[in-house]
């Protein structure tokens, strides 16, 4: 299923179709109601909460309002607004009717979404508890399991499920399984009952295998929620009060040029020094930038789907862009924080898009200290050592500089810096390049500390780039998607990088396969009546 | 060592039960369970005897014997028809094969789900009725309330039994939780939503034995046809007892039109109310409202479980061996009427398979078309100018295609405030409840009844209408 209208990302609170968000002084509610009758694309109802990519897109917004325009907000309380269901997930006809790489960019994107509910909770100090009033399948547990706390009615009939083995022979994709054994700390063999019934577990035993922290009687339901909620925003260390608006977007600082091939992504720096953070608000430089940008990367992997190299440069003066970072950095508040985490956050989308990403390294672009990251992201990087190419006569020449930056406040989903990851385990050379940070690095330096790929000289510039473009679009993109995630995240295993590398691969592989999405498959038969014919070869 | 019990005294059952110790141990552990629920939940009313029916066997003669029993102490057990040792798979991808004996691991929790849910309406009953006794027209009425209350008592039992000789240890937890929730609990509430009205007044009880208990005959139908022998046989023995609740429904139903017609005869107006009968259009508004209710008991009209269920032989359908198809439906159509946005009704062709609920649902109706067909001859036999009439499918509907449409009694698509400035015409209002509930004074003299409702044609088992059904202190 694709849609011939490009998929946008704006949504407004007010104009919401599929969600409820009203704040209660530090707690706000966000309740599903899913309008069963809009979905993104045509064919498919939203029955049952159940949801698509429009859906999430809302809880997206969401959850972003949440962290900047409510400081106030310590907890936030994800429930339903319908009666006896909380969630059904993803939408199984959407699922099924969807063209495979529809599908993949669905669950990536949900998989961000609930990364960043967590994210909040751990970095926001804005805690999320699933408040679950009724059944609660699939990607319903899955919402559930990214909120820090999950709290159950008592009912005796509701539970909570991951029936896709048995159901649809697909997984729960949306970190479903690496956090009900990583973040839950379920024990493998009850996982293993759990995932493969497709009834799933109430009451006390949730409680007992740890699926669910708490029960909570029917009656008076909502209010013992609040109740729990008003507790657990005591804990919280979030203070902050007067959150800031985020405005339409402007598209000033990000530009996207699409070819059929490839995307150019044009990201210019600042054009006046740093003012106040607060008095700016969506319109300072680093909060706008990163909003474009983050933007731009949704649209892109949403509508540009053979648009498989994205070029990655940058225009302006990094003077100015370190004095905004250090705008930034040296708020020392909750909107300086949300700006770092929001940044990171966009980091990361680039970290896990399958695109080839190059970065264009040309004189006038400022890939200094946090635009670097977007360098440091790419699978490589190109410095011009020479003069501009329209401009022969110019004294300008490329440089990149290190800042604090890069050295901590932007980790990968693995828990590393983009240079503790290109550098793994070379501790001297990690030390190196910290003394080196804060000064202009040129073209011949920037080789030297091993920053970039290459750095052609000005006669060569255009071929090499050329040849190297044309050399990545002939390329396989499944194996070149393989390549770049298998290069991309070196070292230690966390849950992000499990859900997006292990889980995402394992799913991408299933969804493919003739059991889940061959004519007698479970996922193609589901709502059939019809019961999926299986491969019994194991493989 | 504890002494041995005769299991077979104590539960009386023909499924082998003295011979097989974990079935034993888990319904000794039940028992005493079931027996605080129906002390907490079971009727309010204490008597000193009831003459009830109690199953004694499953042959074809003599399955019942009639006494009178001290409520408390009926004989919950279990029965199964007899097997037959031929029968073969009806239909689904299974069609032909050898009947289960046990539960396929495949569909384990599939059948556990469809034997809970059918296992919380047999207490919800109960549960809803419990305050009936207090208001029985006579003691006729009030043993057949007992009557249907010790055999939905048994019909948990027969639902438990399965789900403790089959479903291992969460089925236990499932048999147990069937006594945990309760009737209209605002912290456990019954699992289907129509077992959580309330059934305050003896019309509501007729009614709700007419039409609710009829959908559960054809629940029961549908699942007689399993390919789950147990569940098969289990359900075709709760049919014959079914059959008896929904005589109580369609002679009480009878017997309120004929008091009705009688009232408006010698007072020559419809308005008999002041009579003390129920006017006519009292009595259409609750066929209005029990049909409806009951109709949402069916199911969306489009159901992949329900295809899910058929095509691994689970459930069938009504008569399925009856039916002249391939019995697979994967290649029959069938049309669905919808409503549209604008108003209207349209259809849609759609495979058969996925109006499975439709299918049942529709024999369901044409059977209730039946009753309301009796109680029009009465009312033409007493000279009385009035027709009752079920009405539209999509009327006052909570489930299903329906739900969220406003559609009239006579099938008129119309917008919210002409449906709420309908609703009292079409709908017991609380004015017509309680009015119907001050005519509910308890009659418990010999022969006597009370005067909203006429006295039985036949009694019970051969008895006259003046036998004293129960003992009361």
């Amino acid at each position: 299923m694709t849609t011939t209208t490009p998929v946008t990302f704006d949504r407004r609170p007010d104009e919401y179709r599929h969600w409820r968000l009203h704040v209660d002084g530090e707690v706000a509610w966000l309740e599903m109601d899913v309008d069963e009758q809009g979905g993104l694309v045509p064919g498919y109802e939203l029955k049952l909460n159940s949801y698509d990519l429009g859906v999430d897109i809302e809880l997206y917004d969401a959850t972003q309002r949440l962290r900047f325009e409510h400081p106030e907000v310590r907890v936030v309380v994800v429930t339903s607004a319908k009666d006896k269901v909380f969630c059904a997930g993803a939408n199984i006809r959407m699922l099924a009717a969807s063209e495979h790489h529809w599908k993949v960019n669905f669950c990536k994107f949900t998989n961000e979404t609930r990364n960043g509910m967590e994210d909040a909770t751990e970095h926001s100090g804005q805690t999320y508890v699933a408040a679950v009033n009724g059944t609660c399948a699939g990607g319903g547990y899955e919402i559930a399991l990214a909120c820090e706390k999950i709290l159950l009615i008592d009912d005796n009939s509701s539970t909570v499920a991951l029936p896709e083995v048995p159901l649809l022979g697909v997984l729960p994709g949306t970190g479903g399984l690496t956090r009900v054994v990583d973040k839950r700390r379920v024990r493998r063999d009850l996982a293993d009952v759990f995932a493969t019934r497709p009834d799933g577990v109430k009451g006390k035993t949730a409680v007992d295998w740890r699926l669910v922290d708490e029960l909570v009687p029917r009656q008076g339901f909502r209010e013992a929620v609040a109740k729990r909620a008003r507790e657990i925003a005591r804990e919280s260390d979030r203070t902050g009060e007067g959150g800031i608006e985020l405005t339409p977007l402007e598209h000033r600082y990000v530009d996207t040029d699409v070819t059929k091939d490839q995307v150019t992504i044009t990201i210019k720096g600042p054009e006046n020094d740093p003012g106040d953070l607060h008095e700016e608000g969506a319109n300072g430089w680093f909060l706008a930038m990163t909003r474009e940008l983050d933007d731009a990367i949704l649209r892109l992997r949403t509508n540009e789907v053979e648009a498989g190299t994205w070029i990655l440069k940058t225009q302006g003066d990094p003077e100015k862009v370190l004095a905004h970072e250090q705008a930034v950095f040296g708020a020392k508040d909750w909107l300086g924080n949300e700006i770092t985490q929001y940044f990171k956050r966009t980091l990361k989308r680039l970290d896990v898009t399958s695109r080839s990403l190059i970065a264009l390294i040309e004189p006038g672009s400022c890939f200094a200290g946090s635009l670097l990251e977007l360098a440091l992201a790419a699978d490589r990087q190109y410095i011009l050592d020479g003069p501009p190419i329209d401009d022969e006569d110019s004294d300008e020449r490329a440089t990149i500089r290190l800042s604090e930056a890069n050295f901590g406040p932007f980790p990968m989903g693995n828990g590393l810096t983009r240079l503790q990851a290109r550098f793994h385990g070379d501790d001297d050379h990690l030390a190196w390049l910290a003394r080196e940070k804060d000064h202009e690095l040129s073209a011949a330096e920037a080789v030297e500390l091993g920053l970039v790929t290459d750095a052609p000289d000005d006669l060569d510039w255009e071929d090499e780039i050329r040849i190297a473009l044309e050399g990545r679009a002939s390329l396989s993109p499944d194996a070149l998607t393989g390549l770049e995630a298998n290069h991309r995240f070196v070292g230690p295993e966390t849950i992000e990088t499990k859900i997006f590398g292990r889980l995402a691969a394992w799913q991408n592989w299933i969804f493919t396969r003739p059991n889940a999405s061959g004519p007698e498959g479970a996922l193609r038969r589901y709502g059939t009546g019809q019961k999926a014919v299986f491969d019994r070869k194991r493989v | 060592m504890p002494e041995k019990i005769d299991y077979d005294a104590k539960i009386p059952n023909n499924v082998n039960l003295s011979e097989d110790r974990r079935l034993q141990r888990a319904l000794e552990g039940w028992q005493p369970k079931f027996m605080h629920w129906w002390g907490e939940m079971g009727p309010t009313l204490e008597t000193q005897g009831v003459y009830l029916r109690t199953a004694v066997s499953v042959g074809r003669e003599g399955w019942a014997h009639f006494d009178h029993v001290n409520v408390p102490d009926y004989r919950w057990g279990i029965f199964l028809a007899e097997r037959d040792p031929d029968r073969r798979i009806a239909f689904g991808e299974h069609k032909g094969e050898e009947v289960w004996q046990q539960v396929p691991g495949e569909y384990r929790a599939d059948l556990q789900r469809l034997i809970v849910i059918q296992g919380d309406t047999e207490p919800a009953s109960v549960e809803q009725q419990k305050l009936l006794g207090l208001t029985a027209p006579s003691l006729y009425d009030l043993r057949n309330l007992f009557q249907v209350n010790v055999e939905e008592g048994r019909h948990l039992w027969a639902m438990v039994y399965l789900l403790h000789a089959y479903f291992g240890r969460e089925g236990r937890d499932e048999a147990e939780g069937l006594l945990l929730r309760n009737s209209g609990s605002p912290d456990a509430p019954r699992i289907l939503g129509a077992f959580n009205e309330e059934t305050a007044d003896w019309l509501a009880f007729y009614m709700f034995t007419y039409f609710t208990d009829r959908d559960g005959k054809y629940q029961l139908g549908t699942l007689k046809e399993s390919s789950f022998d147990p569940l098969s046989r289990t359900c075709e023995f709760m049919l014959k007892e079914e059959a008896h609740h929904m005589m109580v429904g369609t002679t009480g139903v009878d017997r309120v039109v004929t008091r009705s017609a009688e009232l408006i005869r010698e007072h020559d107006t419809l308005d008999i109310g002041p009579h003390g009968g129920i006017p006519l259009d009292i009595i259409q508004k609750y066929i209005n409202f029990h049909y409806t209710v009951s109709l949402d008991l069916f199911g969306s009209e489009t159901s992949t479980n329900a295809a899910n269920y058929y095509t691994a032989g689970l459930k069938g359908r009504w008569q399925e061996t009856r039916r002249k198809d391939d019995h697979k439906l994967t290649d029959d159509a069938r049309t669905l009427e919808k409503p549209a946005a604008d108003g209207t009704w349209t259809s849609e062709e759609m495979q058969a398979i996925l109006l499975l609920n439709l299918d049942l649902r529709s024999e369901y109706v044409a059977d209730c078309q039946t009753g309301v067909k009796r109680w029009n001859k009465i009312l033409a036999d007493a000279g009385v100018d009035h027709t009752f009439r079920l009405p539209h499918p999509g009327f006052n509907r909570e489930v299903g295609i329906n739900s969220g449409h406003h559609v009239t009694p006579d099938g008129t698509i119309v917008d919210e405030a002409t449906w709420q400035a309908g609703k009292s015409k079409w709908l017991p209002t609380t004015e017509d409840l309680t009015f119907v509930r001050s005519l509910m004074h308890p009659v418990y003299e010999r022969g006597k009844i009370a005067s909203w409702v006429a006295p039985p044609r036949q009694g019970i088992n051969g008895k006259p209408f003046d036998y004293e059904y129960v003992y009361l202190t």
